[in-house]
């Protein structure tokens, strides 16, 4: 639905709502990028000047510690003008709409927005209404996507494994909250992955899973059995609304990763979460601390694959605004 | 326009140049991509330089990106050297408006304080936008109009006029 609002007029980003409508050929473009990007960040002064005079504004109406802190560190690297707007704290709270305030916003001369939502598909609903010349991207709206998480996996991948293509790699845990998990498979799925398996117990299993192309695995053991990649998904408490599960110690039981769970992945396989992780919950502390996990690879690289989406972005925008100025002298 | 054998001549004179100028200094070579590299890498063979040869990719730092946005196929820029204080030798294939070479010193400049930088071009075809000049030029040119000109390589290396 989102690829035509994504691309302009030459295929290129102008927003990054999601994976799904998006090639093979722009996903492997983005994760390139963000490789220059990460030698940047390697350098003794890590700012290079592709946005200056540009303002991007964070539009966090969820909290969020790493990925807004992750955006703003890139937005800045980029030398952008950086914009936080604590939305419980500003006008939307006394009863101002959300067009209103991005109208505001935009008077500001905004532009790009970040924008984390609750609701499903409210950066969409954004990137239909702003102004044309500014870009939106999605830091995970509710359940369904969360297209820069996945793009710093793949990263992390691609890096560690040398490749996407051909590896076996399973998601485990809460898949049913987790708009992580959807972006994941979408991405893996597109750029190639042999096998993408999902782990969990039925009652965090979304009904659909399927037909994004994932094997299903009740069974932890079963499910790691040959992977080459381990993603564990965070247990996603405060959005529990039910009794989906015994009990926390019951599913450490079941299908927190210990040492010796890990024992039936590969040996040389990695350990992936996109945090904040429960220790004890889905995660045994001496899996995340090992050698095996790369967690922290994950977080450097959350700052390159975000510095990359957005000049991406920002540079489609400019390319549709220079085809409006053609258009208009034409 | 110029093929092989006569690039090689052309690439003497400019190491030689190069070898006086930079007598007695302890310099590090840096290439433009893609062009610029191929140059260094031939210089470098000339002037005995036997260290690995940093690779710039200035792409980041372009002055036209609010107007023709990001160059689709970056590379990651390989410096195996630190700036600071260092005596740095810049090689690039064709200069004329000055802004590659503007935006390769903002670019060195991030990596620390250079104590001099010395710029070598292949081919130099006027047209400066900016106060920039070269310090060992190879070859002065003049283009027909409409005409520009691309170094194909590395091996070998051709110089050609293109529509």
């Amino acid at each position: 639905m989102s690829s035509s609002l994504q691309l302009n007029h030459n295929g290129n980003l102008k927003h990054f709502l999601s994976i799904s409508g998006l090639d093979k050929a722009l996903l492997t473009s983005i994760l390139d990028t963000a490789d220059s990007f990460i030698e940047v960040g390697e350098r003794t002064i890590r700012n290079v000047p592709l946005l200056r005079g540009k303002t991007v504004v964070n539009l966090f109406f969820e909290p969020s510690t790493r990925t807004r802190s992750t955006f703003e560190l890139a937005a800045k690297r980029l030398s952008a003008d950086v914009l936080n707007l604590d939305i419980r704290t500003s006008a939307t709270s006394k009863g101002e709409s959300l067009s209103d305030m991005l109208m505001n916003l935009e008077a500001m001369a905004s532009d790009m927005f970040i924008v984390r939502h609750a609701q499903s598909g409210a950066p969409h609903f954004i990137a239909e209404s702003v102004t044309p010349g500014v870009g939106i991207i999605n830091a995970g709206d509710g359940w369904h996507a969360h297209p820069t998480q996945a793009m710093l996996d793949m990263l992390t991948i691609r890096q560690k494994k040398g490749r996407i293509e051909g590896l076996k790699v399973g998601i485990i845990g809460d898949i049913l909250h987790s708009r992580v998990a959807r972006s994941q498979i979408r991405a893996l799925k597109m750029l190639g992955a042999d096998e993408v398996r999902v782990i969990a117990p039925n009652t965090l299993l979304p009904p659909e899973i399927e037909s994004l192309g994932a094997t299903v695995f009740n069974q932890l053991s079963a499910g790691l059995k040959d992977l080459d990649v381990v993603i564990m998904l965070r247990l996603q408490r405060e959005r529990m609304h039910g009794a989906l599960l015994p009990s926390e110690q019951e599913y450490y039981k079941r299908y927190g990763l210990t040492q010796n769970a890990l024992k039936y992945a590969k040996p040389d396989a990695i350990v992936m979460h996109p945090g904040p992780i429960n220790r004890g919950v889905e995660i045994e502390s001496a899996v995340a601390d090992g050698k095996q996990s790369v967690i922290l690879d994950q977080v450097t690289n959350g700052i390159a694959v975000r510095m990359a989406v957005m000049s991406m972005a920002m540079s489609g925008q400019t390319e549709a605004k220079n085809l409006l100025k053609e258009a208009q002298s034409a | 326009m110029f093929n092989q054998q006569e690039l090689s001549a052309i690439l003497d004179n400019m190491s030689e140049e190069l070898a006086a100028q930079l007598q007695g200094c302890a310099f590090k070579m840096v290439g433009i991509r893609t062009g610029g590299v191929w140059i260094a890498r031939e210089l470098a063979k000339r002037l005995d330089y036997d260290e690995e040869i940093g690779e710039l990719d200035i792409s980041f730092y372009r002055d036209d990106f609010t107007r023709i946005g990001l160059n689709p196929s970056v590379t990651p820029t390989r410096l195996p050297f630190g700036c600071e204080d260092a005596h740095l030798l810049l090689v690039d294939d064709i200069i004329m408006s000055g802004r590659t070479i503007r935006a390769a010193m903002n670019e060195l400049f991030d990596f620390g304080r250079p104590a001099s930088i010395t710029l070598a071009v292949l081919a130099d075809l006027g047209q400066r936008e900016l106060p920039i000049a070269a310090s060992v030029t190879g070859q002065v040119m003049q283009l027909p109009k409409g005409k520009r000109l691309k170094l194909s390589g590395p091996e070998p290396l051709s110089l050609n006029q293109e529509s």
